[in-house]
């Protein structure tokens, strides 16, 4: 394996691990505190179980997610210098920012996980809701300091010098906002599927039901409205993308050639010899319309983009297509799951709503690495869009297939680590959160 | 505001080192303790680190991003010839993070249990060796730009006497902090007693670390003494960490655990100062001499002037509801030793 290769393997294992990990640390707190906020309100022991339960899912995810987010900051350094010696002094002040709010972040979650029966119940509470927002908000922040990769701002580059450098105008750039937006309702809607699957699996195994009921109840309402709102801002990207990134879109759609009335393609092959999708589905006009707002528009080609600048045309478009499908399938179950809600509250208690949420528990994580798999591969080859390639970021240092193979190893086992955890907290629900003892294990 | 962000930078260091660094040392501390001690020195342990374990490490976070986004060309060159340590460390900090966690969450208490207990202390102890072995590589002037065979370059840019001796030092330090910081947090004389004699012989195996590193020093003709004694301040700072260790010895027989700990910080302030004094603001130091400066090797006056803002906006938030994190769990675990 050659060290650019290796490279590019390793940030896209470590990115990929983290990106889980933070989503859950940055969703969780949310559903957590909504819990603690019913147990205040309603004194049912449930609550505060359900509560205690989650507090031990958060503080799991979020040392892992904090440890991985630390070796990403060495990361960006070990595996790219050269991109980090000119980009570090614009793009930073997102960084800076997240610093403060993870730090705040760890602080709130001190409180909070030791604060039960310390702290007066209300600051208890409110420090819960303080990990969420600033979790929340570091997460924002590292997407804009991504999002400045895609369109990059705030500085002029003239004969490879950047100069006039405006930090606050680069962590403001185009694309900050649409993916802000885009990652943020990403992250609740796989979340919530993830733990409302895990809790509607114990529902219909008929184990402590009263208890993952109403974990059930918080993580799907949480779930379906982000699921709902998630189209809309997919279509803010969408028409983001085109405008800024064409050869991005024309990745993603597998779009070959700049034409008027540019259909939508849905699944198929793409054959990049022949310049053609094979056994796709084509929806004449929407393209266009999707990304222009005028079925006759204009949408470029990957014909319009030199080869040299084109991205790797199979991988974006299978990842965008999955991303789309599986998001698509979520709407349906959370469709079904309001109208449960309204007009059928006899479906409520039937076992194949219950069956479909577990059967959607990977589907946002899927959905979301698929996603970040677009965003990331459809930037290539650049790493600084339009200014900065790659390969000429990659470190000197020889030998990182090595580097590679270890943290694969060690990231694989921290996997299966936390899997198992989860899998005894949840199994031992019974044991550790019975609502008749009065101070379960904190 | 250049120097608001050295400032920044420099105690933000500190700070890992003396809250990081008391942090590891309870692992350390773990490895060697006697099997029958184990237990006692464990649970003490966690329960006064437990709620500000997570914050003690975000200073490391703070100083990485000051020095990408500030001193861009330093921080890639340290990525770049140091990459092997920085590795080294980066697998202690997440074996140590998580494991710490893990044994800590986990709803069940079995042999899951053996596992994570060598992973915590065994990366307690390679994550500060490192750090120091970085730390030394810095000033070692073994950093080659001009390098063009891998050992050179990427190996013997750390692997050398003066970088292990200061990497063997930190993790001293780090025992040495944990120790003094227990004593605090015991709530029964033997237990305290069992403590202090841990610390006096800690003190003395610091001194020897210490001596060990000017040893290396000169026979990798580094010198370090003239950096450390050739200078007033460097001079005073270490004469004012001596007396306050000779006062130390005095104290620790007395229940004064505050006076401990702040003599304990005070000391290893001193020697971060009198270690960083003599060659500022140079803080790397290259083969060819052409050493990499605080202050010609800063970012450009816009990003250096928005990072000063963002640290010190940062810290209004930061600084109180760390310290009331501090004192509210501080002034509960005594309540519960009056019980």
């Amino acid at each position: 394996m050659d060290d650019f290769l290796a490279a590019r393997l390793q940030m896209a294992f470590s990115l990929g691990f983290h990106i889980v990990f933070a989503c859950i640390g940055m969703v969780m707190p949310f559903f957590m505190s909504l819990a603690h906020f019913y147990w205040l309100k309603t004194k049912k022991t449930v609550y505060r179980d359900v509560t205690k339960a989650w507090s031990a899912g958060v503080a799991i995810f979020f040392a892992t997610g904090a440890v991985s987010g630390t070796v990403l900051s060495f990361e960006l350094g070990l595996l790219w210098p050269k991109f980090m010696e000119h980009a570090g002094p614009i793009f930073g002040m997102p960084f800076s920012l997240e610093g403060t709010a993870f730090f705040i972040e760890a602080i709130a979650l001190g409180f909070y996980l030791y604060g039960w029966n310390r702290l007066h119940p209300w600051f208890h509470w409110a420090t819960g809701v303080v990990v969420g927002i600033s979790g929340l908000l570091s997460g924002i922040l590292v997407v804009a300091a991504n999002a400045w990769m895609n369109s990059p701002a705030g500085f002029d580059y003239i004969d490879g010098q950047y100069l006039n450098i405006d930090p606050v105008k680069a962590m403001f750039n185009d694309a900050w906002f649409s993916q802000a937006l885009h990652m943020t309702v990403a992250a609740f809607v796989s979340t919530g599927f993830a733990v409302a699957g895990v809790h509607a699996l114990m529902i219909l195994k008929g184990k402590n039901v009263a208890f993952h009921s109403m974990a059930f109840r918080i993580a799907a309402i949480f779930a379906t409205v982000f699921a709902c709102l998630q189209p809309l801002s997919g279509d803010i990207s969408a028409k983001d993308v085109a405008k800024r990134q064409p050869a991005k879109l024309a990745a993603m759609e597998a779009h070959f050639h700049t034409e008027r009335n540019a259909p939508l393609i849905i699944g198929g092959i793409p054959d990049t010899a022949r310049k053609t999708v094979d056994y796709a589905i084509r929806i004449p006009g929407l393209l266009s319309f999707m990304t222009t707002g005028d079925f006759n528009g204009e949408v470029k080609g990957l014909d319009s983009i030199p080869k040299e600048d084109q991205p790797p045309v199979a991988v974006t478009h299978y990842a965008f297509q999955i991303m789309v499908g599986l998001g698509m399938a979520m709407v349906g179950i959370a469709f079904l799951y309001f109208l449960a809600l309204w007009k059928k509250k006899s479906w409520l208690r039937s076992n194949w709503l219950l069956k479909l949420f577990v059967l959607a528990t990977p589907m946002g994580f899927i959905a979301l690495e698929a996603g970040w798999t677009v965003t990331e591969v459809g930037r290539q080859p650049w790493i600084i869009h339009g200014v900065m390639r790659t390969a000429d970021a990659v470190t000197p240092m020889p030998g990182i297939a090595y580097s590679f193979y270890l943290f694969t190893a060690v990231y694989i086992s921290l996997a299966v680590i936390v899997s198992l955890l989860l899998y005894r907290q949840i199994t031992m629900v019974g044991k550790l959160y019975n609502s008749s003892s009065e101070v379960p294990k904190s | 505001m250049i120097y608001v962000v050295i400032i920044f930078l420099w105690t933000a260091i500190l700070l890992y080192i003396l809250l990081g660094g008391a942090d590891f040392g309870a692992g350390i501390i773990e490895l060697f303790t006697s099997e029958k001690n184990k237990e006692k020195t464990r649970k003490t342990m966690y329960k006064a680190i437990g709620p500000i374990w997570e914050a003690n490490h975000m200073w490391l976070i703070i100083a990485v991003v000051i020095l990408f986004v500030g001193f861009p060309k330093i921080y890639t060159t340290v990525s770049i010839y140091l990459h092997i340590p920085l590795v080294g460390m980066l697998l202690g900090i997440i074996a140590r993070g998580t494991a710490f966690v893990f044994r800590n969450y986990d709803a069940v208490e079995d042999d899951m249990q053996k596992v994570y207990t060598p992973i915590f202390v065994y990366s307690s102890l390679i994550t500060p060796f490192f750090l120091g072995i970085i730390a030394a590589s810095a000033v070692s002037g073994r950093i080659d730009p001009h390098a063009n065979d891998f050992l050179s370059a990427y190996v013997f840019s750390w692997l050398n006497w003066f970088s292990v001796a200061v990497g063997i030092f930190t993790v001293s330090i780090c025992a040495f902090l944990a120790t003094i910081f227990i004593i605090g947090q015991t709530t029964e004389e033997n237990d305290r007693n069992h403590f202090i004699r841990k610390a006096r012989r800690i003190i003395f195996i610091v001194m020897f670390c210490g001596a060990l590193v000017f040893l290396a020093a000169y026979f990798e003709q580094i010198p370090l003494i003239h950096w450390i004694f050739g200078d007033t301040p460097g001079l005073i700072a270490i004469i004012a960490a001596s007396i306050s260790l000779v006062v130390m010895f005095f104290v620790l027989g007395q229940n004064k655990p505050i006076m401990l700990r702040l003599l304990a910080g005070f000391q290893v302030t001193m020697i971060l100062f009198a270690a960083t004094y003599s060659h500022f603001p140079d803080i790397l130091l290259l083969k060819d001499g052409a050493n990499l400066s605080l202050l010609t090797h800063q970012g450009q006056a816009k990003t250096i002037e928005t990072l000063g803002y963002a640290l010190l906006i940062g810290s209004i938030f930061i600084l109180p509801a760390l310290v009331y994190l501090i004192y509210i769990f501080q002034k509960k675990t005594n309540v519960e030793t009056d019980h």
